[in-house]
């Protein structure tokens, strides 16, 4: 068997596969006579033992903000009271305090990030698909609340713990730091003098007893207190794991570093607007396949119709990786999508044209075809080079301050860059073998 | 065999008759930014029942919602009143309408304003769904200006630096950067009348179209240039007007297809694509055309006037 038809056959295995990785559900329903066929196709994943390794995955189209309906919140953190050195922590206390706020809408993929510029923290939350933003909005544009509070223990008590006047406020940092003797990690509080009275009071009356610490009125620890704790200095032990401990600190500090916050960018699409997008989007890229096929077929003739296939095993391959890897797929990324497809013929046509001409000059068909594929490369690599700067402009892969970042921005840049790839592939690969093997 | 070079002067003369006109709106108007730049709150609400005019005015649906909206802001009532806070009514509506659905654009204002006015519209002309609603702080808006600048201005260099390492001489570079200014003032003359006269709005999605415009302009430019140096290279007693031409002439039938191809995809989207995303495939399509008619017609004449000019042997 020589290469090309080595080739060939992985061409048409790897389109297989990208075709049941892309295809979306359907129902197949047909009768005529004695056939009967009523059956559910596609929407397959992954699920399959391999040498003792389990995969599973779930393989669906991941859609942005702009395409299921959603919330966006751009939260500007105001720093101003907070020491330059403590910035950066105190803006991590503040997502993870977002985090355990979201948990609470049961948004399935909540997003949450933090940005740095210059001197501006923020916080952008991503709630994709969440239908009534006004609590979310409430919620989310709250200052931290950290409070301490004691057990409970009178006869009417409705809860277990009772509030205390020590809150985040007599807090002043929290940190993680590891037992001198055991090596094991351990979290250290360090009060105000205010603070530091409060709780020498408090721990003096609850020797033996847990002490609670609550954020946003949610439990997030409850050590027992030793001894009676005076000099503002204490420290919570217990089997943490490095990460508890971090996550603890974090958690504490969120309440010693309150920052407000405040919403300076807010989105919010409704579900019906994305769908119909998509419906649109779809439409339209179908349509533009046809049309570039019909094109392609009439002025190239057989090799259009190469060239088709080829176009169409693109498509099936960049589809199956937006599923598999998954990309985040939004109305520009679509559009993004759509516009590689017509650029993804350019090296075709580069390809074709210079063969014909080579042809002209009374070439041998197979020499004629080898130069058309050589010449033809070094513009191929320039012109989809000079794209690819763009992309990754667009993009901002580093995350460079002096750039902007936007999800949209993004969606497009990175399905258009990974559409020069796959094109490249596609060109390349499979172009010159469908032109090798079937063109005599 | 068409001598593409004859005609020089008529393509000064084209490029000067589209870009002229764009230029001068762009002096005198600018282009309209969207809330993206500027700041302010887009809001877009569909009623369940729509807005019947009144039989003694003949204001249109949407101007009936925008005095609504523009008096809330003259007589702000109690209820939007928040004590220590200004006056939290909405500044400076301008209701648009948009199929079924009416688009607000009025200053920045916040969760609370929203929730208050939704109360009101709700009273006044009953229930209504929402598709977007977006809010953006000024700061943020004049931000995103800056940094999207210097998007492009990166862009444009890094593709100059590429394209004179790439061809050895600067030259290249030079020639092949004017054909892409001369795209950019295209689509930017021409969104500056879009604004204008049909109220376009410039966003960070045109944006993302000029920056990838530059790299279509380019793209074209290169399979032109890589030719000509091919050319110029088996025919070195050629002079590099005739080379030129030659390449022009070759290249020709594949530029002009690859863009069919390009433009035929923009065509589908702009066609049946939806709004969201209509003038973003727009300016795209505009700047494929200008991209490939820039790359026969500025940028290989140019190089031929410069490497006659300032470089004796190539």
């Amino acid at each position: 068997m020589n290469r090309e038809i080595r080739l060939l056959w992985l061409i048409i295995l790897i389109s297989l596969a990208a075709f049941f990785v892309a295809l979306p559900k359907v129902q197949l329903k047909f009768e005529k006579g004695s056939v009967k066929i009523d059956q559910e196709i596609g929407g397959y994943n992954l699920d399959f033992d391999f040498l003792g390794m389990k995969f599973k995955r779930v393989l669906e189209f991941k859609q942005g903000l702009d395409l299921q309906g959603g919330l966006q919140v751009t939260l500007q953190a105001d720093m101003a009271k907070i020491k330059e050195a403590d910035r950066t922590q105190a803006l991590e206390s503040v997502k993870n305090v977002m985090e355990r706020r979201v948990n609470l809408f049961g948004v399935a993929e909540p997003n949450i990030y933090t940005s740095k510029t210059s001197n501006d923290y923020r916080i952008i939350v991503e709630l994709p698909g969440l239908k009534e933003t006004k609590d979310a909005l409430a919620l989310i544009g709250q200052t931290a609340q950290l409070e301490f509070r004691e057990p409970d223990e009178s006869a009417n008590a409705s809860a277990p713990f009772k509030s205390t006047d020590l809150t985040g406020k007599d807090l002043t940092k929290a940190l993680v730091s590891f037992n001198s003797t055991s090596g094991e990690p351990q979290v250290e509080i360090s009060f105000n003098s205010s603070g530091a009275n409060k709780f020498e009071e408090i721990t003096k009356r609850n020797i033996g007893k847990p002490l609670a610490i609550y954020l946003d009125n949610i439990l997030v620890s409850a050590p027992t207190v030793q001894t009676a704790i005076s000099g503002g200095q204490a420290i919570i032990s217990g089997q943490f794991t490095v990460e508890e401990a971090n996550k603890l600190a974090i958690q504490l500090n969120a309440g010693a570093l309150p920052v407000p916050v405040k919403v300076i960018r807010q989105s919010e699409v409704g579900p019906t607007l994305g769908a119909e997008s998509v419906n649109k989007s779809v439409r339209a890229g179908l349509f533009g396949l046809l049309v570039l096929a019909f094109f392609m077929i009439v002025y190239y003739g057989r090799l259009g119709i190469l060239a088709t296939l080829a176009l169409i095993i693109y498509s099936l391959i960049t589809l199956a990786i937006y599923k598999f890897v998954p990309i985040t797929l939004t109305l520009p990324g679509i559009a993004g999508f759509i516009l590689s497809i017509g650029m993804a013929l350019d090296s075709n046509i580069l390809i074709f044209e210079r063969l014909k001409e080579e042809l002209r000059l009374g070439r041998p068909l197979k020499a004629a075809m080898e130069l058309g594929f050589g010449r033809a490369w070094s513009s191929i690599r320039d012109a989809n080079l000079a794209t690819l700067i763009t992309v990754f402009i667009l993009f901002n892969p580093l995350n460079w301050s002096f750039l902007n970042v936007s999800g949209m921005v993004r969606g497009f840049a990175l399905t258009l860059g990974l559409g020069i790839f796959v094109g490249l592939f596609t060109q390349i690969v499979v172009v010159r073998t469908l032109v090798r093997v079937f063109y005599k | 065999m068409i001598n593409f070079l004859k005609y020089k002067w008529l393509y000064l003369l084209i490029s000067f008759l589209v870009i002229i006109p764009g230029l001068i709106s762009l002096i005198f108007f600018g282009l309209k930014p969207s809330v993206d730049f500027t700041g302010g709150t887009v809001w877009e609400i569909k009623f369940e029942k729509s807005i019947v005019p009144d039989k003694t005015s003949k204001d249109k649906p949407e101007q009936i919602l925008q005095k609504f909206l523009a008096a809330e802001k003259i007589n702000p009532s109690t209820s939007l009143r928040v004590d220590g806070e200004q006056s939290r009514t909405i500044k400076d509506p301008v209701v648009s309408a948009s199929g079924d659905s009416f688009i607000i654009k009025s200053q920045e204002f916040d969760q609370k304003t929203k929730e208050d006015l939704s109360a009101k519209l709700k009273d006044h002309f009953g229930a209504f769904s929402e598709s977007l609603f977006e809010s953006i702080g000024p700061s943020l808006g004049q931000e995103l200006l800056v940094k999207t600048m210097i998007g492009v201005v990166l862009a444009s260099v890094l593709i100059l630096l590429y394209i004179t390492f790439r061809f050895g001489e600067k030259s290249f570079g030079v020639c092949a950067t004017v054909a892409t200014i001369h795209d950019s003032l295209v689509i930017l003359g021409a969104f500056s009348l879009l604004g204008k006269f049909l109220g376009v709005e410039v966003d960070t999605l045109f944006v993302t179209a000029v920056l990838t415009v530059l790299s279509f302009s380019v793209h074209d430019t290169v399979v032109t240039y890589d030719r000509i140096r091919e050319l110029t290279k088996l025919n070195p007693k050629n002079d590099i007007a005739a080379n030129t031409n030659l390449a022009i002439n070759q290249t020709l039938v594949r530029s002009l297809n690859n863009s069919l191809t390009v433009i035929l995809v923009l065509l589908a989207l702009i066609l049946l694509g939806g709004e969201t995303i209509k003038w973003f495939s727009v300016a795209l399509l505009m700047g494929m055309i200008t991209g490939t008619y820039s790359s026969i017609c500025v940028a290989a004449p140019l190089l031929t006037v410069w490497q006659k000019r300032f470089v004796k042997k190539v």
